[in-house]
């Protein structure tokens, strides 16, 4: 796998990407491939994000959903939550996009060499997951048990659900439930945070990645040092108003962290005392 | 084959307990299986027995006049069914659906409620086991009141 390079000077310029492809995934959700114009590629590690959107519109900070090892194409995976997410879900084959990075410290997957693998991802937090799954999976060998945990909110809202089985065949075990589901529904109805119980690791030796709602991440941190993996073993991605993508504007500050540089991805011991903090 | 008491002491809900009150609680024990879309009870009918489920996935499921069943929660395998047999009036809440093929170990709830009355320290251990999946049923319904994965992130 690549490593990504650091923010440089270049980061603030915008790179032109042609939208190759654009898939719906879920009825708020859209998944859009992305070639550079000036061939060049952009290597990323998982966890990684960058500043993109229509030239002229603006840029949001999007996490790269696509594989590391094939930094020619770019995948981002955008929930439409209005603005520029909305025209982002909205560009077609051939639009010309401007994006910047990649910014920010990833999950850093081999930290667990040798150990079990638990990722937790809830809603569209399983997006900036996904890439690390397909580092897990493209060096299986290198790690023990590995899980894949997802929470969604109804079954029509589970994300990569073709990506998710294939998974399950990878030596991975994948459990998905959902809030609430019709009798259709033959999978889990419930809490994202009851996977963790049933999911099967050593957790002295886990490395524990998870994503989805702060609130989400914090009942998840609790269940998962409730069953004894350490703190400096558990990181959260987190999401704040990101807008330089390089530590300098400081919209993105969570107290001593800049989470554009420091982050996304920080441990939870790093970051647990803020979590319950109102209006950090 | 196993022995009905060796599957209630492999069970989650019955860890700790010794051989000599395993022995007690099977005379109210017996093996049942379930086909998919079969059901284990529906509301309020007689709450009448107490399931331990030994595989598979079982529905609970409310009825909305007008819509599909909802699933309101899934219990799987390690896991129990109903509490609804404890407290009076001894009334199912909810339908209870097989959504896999599933087997449990069904106790009648009117001899497993006298074993309890009649020994206390038996009572307490069933008690404080049905206490806990009760806070963690509590817990989960709760914090998905909070809609967790709303709209509040674009990724």
């Amino acid at each position: 796998m690549p490593t990504a390079a650091p923010a440089t000077a270049d980061a603030w310029q915008p790179r032109p990407f042609r939208v190759s492809a654009s898939r719906r995934e879920t009825h708020d959700t859209v998944t859009i491939e992305l070639e550079s114009l000036d061939r060049h590629g952009l290597p990323f590690a998982p966890g990684q994000f960058t500043m993109v959107g229509p030239l002229g519109v603006g840029d949001v900070p999007i996490s790269i959903s696509g594989h590391p090892g094939r930094p020619q194409q770019l995948t981002h995976t955008i929930r439409d939550v209005g603005g520029v997410t909305t025209a982002l879900c909205q560009a077609s084959e051939g639009d010309v996009l401007a994006v910047r990075g990649p910014f920010g410290v990833g999950w850093r997957v081999p930290d667990g060499t040798g150990g079990d693998i638990v990722i937790v991802a809830g809603g569209v937090g399983l997006a900036p997951l996904r890439s690390a799954v397909i580092e897990v999976i493209a060096a299986r060998q290198k790690y023990r048990r590995v899980s894949v945990l997802y929470g969604a909110r109804t079954a029509s809202d589970v994300l990569f659900a073709a990506d998710l089985a294939a998974w399950a065949s990878e030596d991975v075990q994948v459990a998905v439930t959902v809030d609430r589901a019709s009798e259709a529904w033959t999978g889990r109805v419930g809490l994202v945070t009851e996977l963790v119980s049933w999911a099967t690791f050593d957790p002295a030796r886990t490395l524990a990645l998870v994503c989805g709602p702060e609130v989400m991440m914090r009942y998840v941190a609790g269940e998962l040092t409730a069953r004894g993996v350490p703190p400096e073993r558990i990181r959260l991605s987190l999401e704040r108003n990101m807008r330089c993508g390089v530590g300098l504007c400081g919209h993105c500050q969570l107290r001593e962290y800049l989470i554009c540089i420091d982050g996304p991805v920080l441990s939870l011991d790093a970051v647990r005392p803020l979590l319950g903090v109102r209006e950090l | 084959m196993r022995s009905l008491e060796q599957l209630l002491m492999e069970h989650p809900f019955f860890a700790g307990l010794d051989d000599s009150t395993a022995a007690m609680l099977v005379g109210c024990a017996a093996n049942e299986h379930f086909r998919p879309g079969e059901y284990l009870f529906h509301e309020g009918e007689p709450a009448d027995r107490f399931f331990v489920l030994r595989r598979g996935r079982v529905a609970l499921d409310v009825h909305v006049p007008g819509q599909a069943e909802h699933v309101i929660d899934t219990v799987d395998e390690g896991d129990v069914i109903g509490w609804s047999w404890l407290i009076p009036p001894y009334r199912w809440f909810f339908d209870a659906r097989a959504v896999q093929d599933v087997s449990v170990v069904a106790f009648d709830a009117t001899c497993l409620r006298g074993k309890c009355d009649e020994d206390p320290a038996l009572g307490y251990a069933v008690m404080q086991r049905a206490a806990q999946v009760m806070y963690r049923r509590l817990q989960s319904a709760r914090v998905r009141l909070l809609d967790l994965y709303g709209a509040d992130r674009a990724s």
